[in-house]
């Protein structure tokens, strides 16, 4: 079902309309009551009465991470505290952490968001929605109990982790519903087999899943294993956590609500749009929030966009599953590495479990990485000569997409650590120097 | 004719073929033969054992990758030329074996247990030089 028809089907040049009323009056409106954004106007020569249309959205200046930890902890608010109802933070590895703060109305648009991505995955009414992403200071766990209880789903706020329990009340309460990272949902296959359960019975019709980078084969295993239907979702708690962006049924990218996030490409080196339908940075405005607006925020995510309309009858633009994060982006040995790159490969490998450690060091001044894979038992071979081949194809695929040789090292399955919400893949040792 | 043998991948890790030990004598297991190949990372251990599909059951709930593998196990008399005998056969209908261990017990013979792909022309071959097999139904209080 469509949650918002007038707004996720709307004929495109009326949406434009919208799209350019409330960035005019979005620029007013941090012009008016933030002084960081007021001084930036200034300093760009730009009038709040320049702004008339969203194509003018290209004059107004970027706002980045360095940003959001230089303006810490509340700068950046268009309100004042008295207006600001709940507060979010995301854990920074280096300097301050990320901090957001939502109006009375900017948790309306949470709930709204969050309910058409719900309905565009696929629930419906009266489903009951067992919430497993973490619940606190991380986004996950409300932005979807806002959104169900505002769609008129049950919740169950079940938080990450707990394994045992969450497949305990699945099979009891029955909830059509699962929300959690990708990770999280292959490792409680695991637990299920364990349990003596049959995976494939489970009451899950319809995944959403996100807040973390995966891939199709990931998907796959998801679907496969639970008989389900695993959905992609996009967010970030710096625009208002997950419910930027949804896939619908057909999995042929995520709708953007762009009618409130509106949505550009960049090229991440010159600073400039990206040519229609290329790869560059994702770059998000917030048309209508009111606690912490941002204008061109830099999301850092590598992704392209589609314009034309959907068969689900949604006209919003489509993003395409990120391929990459510059956060995340290793670079080793002068070579660009992202470790979605490895996991695609081991995935389609099929030989390996999505469990893999990326460790990356340096000896004699030399960047050394070694990949850590471990052996799924029934490809496990007790002929060295196999167990060899296995290991020299997975170096061979590796090198040949990296254009860098890895070792790598077969480990017993279990030995790398699970997640319980986002996965940890990466060790860089380089940084302990 | 046909044996069960367990195939265990082991990290190399101190301790680690402690631990399989330990699950094993807990459990009742009687080893009756065992390999190890090893590489610089891991080790494979091949093992002969008392109740081999609850040893593998028990093992695998306490995390270990096991597999089940069918295996010859070939008597060869205890005495010089033994073994040379068993393989000019086996080499001579131009068998090729994968892996091959052996251990000799007290009664003048030993066992050779063979890995192949074609085990069934191993069997065949060697009852056809009055070769003795072991059977699986003794293999297992060996």
């Amino acid at each position: 079902m469509i949650f918002n028809e007038k707004y996720e089907c709307m004929d495109l040049a009326e949406l434009k309309n919208v799209q350019s009323e409330r960035l005019a009056s979005l620029a007013g409106y941090v012009a008016k009551n933030n002084d960081i954004y007021r001084r930036r106007l200034a300093e760009a020569g730009i009038t709040a009465a320049g702004i008339r249309s969203i194509d003018d959205i290209t004059k107004l200046p970027f706002t980045t991470k360095e940003d959001m930890r230089d303006f810490y902890p509340f700068k950046l608010f268009s309100q004042g505290m008295e207006n600001i109802r709940e507060i979010h933070v995301s854990s920074g590895t280096t300097g301050n952490p990320t901090v957001v703060g939502y109006t009375r109305e900017d948790l309306d648009l949470w709930g709204e968001v969050m309910a058409r991505c719900l309905a565009c995955a696929g629930a419906v009414p009266g489903d009951m929605v067992q919430n497993a992403y973490g619940y606190g200071l991380f986004t996950g766990g409300l932005g979807v109990h806002y959104g169900a209880i505002k769609l008129g789903c049950t919740i169950l706020p079940m938080s990450a982790g707990l394994t045992a329990r969450q497949l305990k009340l699945m099979q009891d309460f029955k909830p059509r519903i699962l929300t959690c990272t990708p990770s999280y949902a292959i490792y409680m296959v695991e637990d299920a087999v364990k349990m003596g359960m049959d995976p494939r019975k489970s009451s899950w019709e319809v995944g959403i899943h996100g807040a973390e980078p995966w891939t199709d084969a990931m998907r796959q295993k998801i679907e496969s294993s639970w008989d389900m239907i695993a959905t992609d979702i996009y967010g970030l708690s710096e625009i208002i956590g997950p419910g930027v962006a949804q896939e619908c049924h057909l999995k042929c990218g995520l709708h953007i609500f762009s009618d409130v996030f509106y949505p550009e490409i960049i090229d991440p080196v010159t600073n400039k749009p990206a040519p229609a339908g290329e790869y560059g940075e994702l770059v998000i405005t917030t048309l209508t929030k009111t606690g912490i607006p941002l204008i061109r925020y830099r999301t850092r995510d590598l992704t392209r966009l589609h314009a034309e309309s959907c068969q689900c009858g949604r006209t919003l633009v489509r993003m395409e599953k990120c391929v990459g994060r510059s956060d995340d982006m290793l670079i080793i040995r002068g070579v660009n590495v992202f470790p979605s790159q490895i996991e695609s490969v081991l995935l389609e490998m099929s030989e390996t479990k999505p469990h893999y450690l990326l460790v990356v060091d340096r000896e004699n001044n030399l960047d050394t990485i070694e990949i850590q894979v471990e052996v799924e038992e029934q490809f496990f071979s007790d002929e060295v000569r196999e167990l060899e081949n296995l290991r020299r194809r997975i170096h061979a695929n590796i090198s040949s997409l990296l254009g860098l040789s890895a070792s790598i090292r077969l480990v017993e399955p279990g030995t790398i650590e699970r997640s319980m919400g986002k996965a940890q893949r990466v060790v860089d040792k380089r940084k302990l120097n | 004719m046909i044996i069960k043998q367990l195939s265990v991948f082991l990290e190399n890790r101190t301790g680690r073929l402690t631990e399989l030990t330990g699950i094993l004598a807990e459990n009742d297991i009687n080893i009756s033969a065992f390999s190890i190949a090893d590489t610089a990372d891991y080790g494979i251990l091949r093992m002969i054992v008392g109740r081999p599909e609850i040893a593998a059951d028990v093992l695998r709930k306490n995390g270990f990758t096991v597999r089940i593998t069918d295996v010859v196990g070939m008597i060869v008399p205890h005495r010089p030329g033994g073994l040379h005998k068993a393989l000019q056969i086996i080499s001579e209908n131009g068998i090729a074996i994968d892996y091959m261990y052996a251990f000799a017990s007290g009664d003048c013979k030993a066992t050779v247990v063979i890995r192949a792909d074609s085990l069934d022309r191993i069997i065949d071959v060697l009852q056809e030089h009055k070769l003795e097999l072991l059977q699986a139904g003794d293999v297992y209080q060996l």
